[in-house]
């Protein structure tokens, strides 16, 4: 039972991809930033799984997870910002509510 | 503790029953072949992968489909720790660690402060399930297309490298060959977070 780059790639996609429908399907802007988390997620382990298969050496697609992460802490700071500002303007959290630049 | 190399034997002072009745703590390399040794972790990092692969679904499939808000939070923090483990696995400890630091601990506690803060009753924490045709036909597409990708990607090794180097070197390459790329990093960061209190304060401009 041996574990092969071909296991972590797909197990990646698999979750990229349950995040994808939850980020398409969902409703609310707290679980549409959770399943982009879960993307997020996903990228990580194929850049490590590849870093630790193609580049043991350099350890680039570990540096190159460290910056995604850096990115994705980010990017959940300011969405969850611009909820809570959305929150106050409009009492809701729905995306469709977010159709306006000026609550 | 036992001398390397030695197997505990009945010393002719004590009685037979004396001997332990589980092996001796592993004296390394002497009970097993290289070979044997290899195939053995190879099983261990199979189960291991087998295990963490099933959680990390298993929480992400309940993350999408939980109908509280606040559930599916704690799914989504079980989902970071698999993908943890799984990092682990793939010998790559400080990430595995700045994951559980960053995504298992800051982001699942930011996600739940604002879930508490857009809260104005206990219903507003359940959520209809908001299934979706197109969404679901679309990610399966892709999903069906990326996997074939992957089963048609030449893999360049087979089989995982034995040599992986540590956390130490991972911080000498991320201070000197990534050091500007890292610095630009905290710099977008900290700015990232300078404009979520701006965007939070609100109101008074």
């Amino acid at each position: 039972m041996t574990v092969g780059l071909h296991h972590f790639l797909a197990l990646s996609a698999v979750l990229f991809f349950i995040g994808l429908y939850g980020a398409l399907s969902k409703r609310s802007a707290v679980l549409v930033l959770m399943s982009l988390e879960l993307m997020a997620n996903a990228v990580n382990v194929d850049l490590v799984a590849f870093s630790r298969f193609v580049t043991p050496a350099t350890m680039a697609g570990q540096m190159f997870a460290v910056f995604s992460m850096v990115v994705s802490a980010a990017e959940i700071g300011l969405g969850l910002a611009l909820v809570l500002a959305l929150y106050r303007a409009t009492r809701s959290v729905e995306v469709a509510a977010m159709n306006r630049l000026k609550g | 503790m036992l001398r390397q190399g030695k197997w505990p034997t009945a010393s002719p002072k004590e009685p037979a029953q004396a001997r332990p009745l589980r092996r001796a703590p592993a004296t390394k390399g002497v009970a097993r072949p290289p070979w044997r040794r290899r195939a053995m972790a190879e099983t261990v990092n199979g189960i291991a992968f087998w295990l963490l692969a099933a959680a990390a679904l298993l929480c992400a499939i309940q993350t999408i489909s939980t109908r509280s808000v606040v559930h599916a939070a704690f799914w989504l923090l079980g989902v970071m720790l698999a993908v943890a483990g799984l990092f682990l696995l793939l010998a790559a400890e400080f990430l595995a660690l700045v994951q559980i630091m960053v995504y298992a601990g800051a982001v699942t506690i930011l996600l739940l402060f604002t879930i508490m803060f857009t809260l104005r009753s206990r219903e507003d924490a359940l959520r209809p399930l908001d299934a979706s045709m197109g969404a679901g036909a679309l990610s399966a597409l892709l999903l069906g297309i990326v996997l074939v990708g992957v089963r048609g990607f030449a893999a360049p090794a087979a089989v995982m490298p034995a040599a992986a180097p540590g956390t130490a070197d991972l911080g000498r390459v991320m201070l000197t060959t990534w050091a500007l790329p890292f610095e630009v990093a905290s710099v977008v960061l900290l700015a990232a977070l300078v404009a979520a209190v701006w965007w939070t304060r609100g109101g008074e401009d």
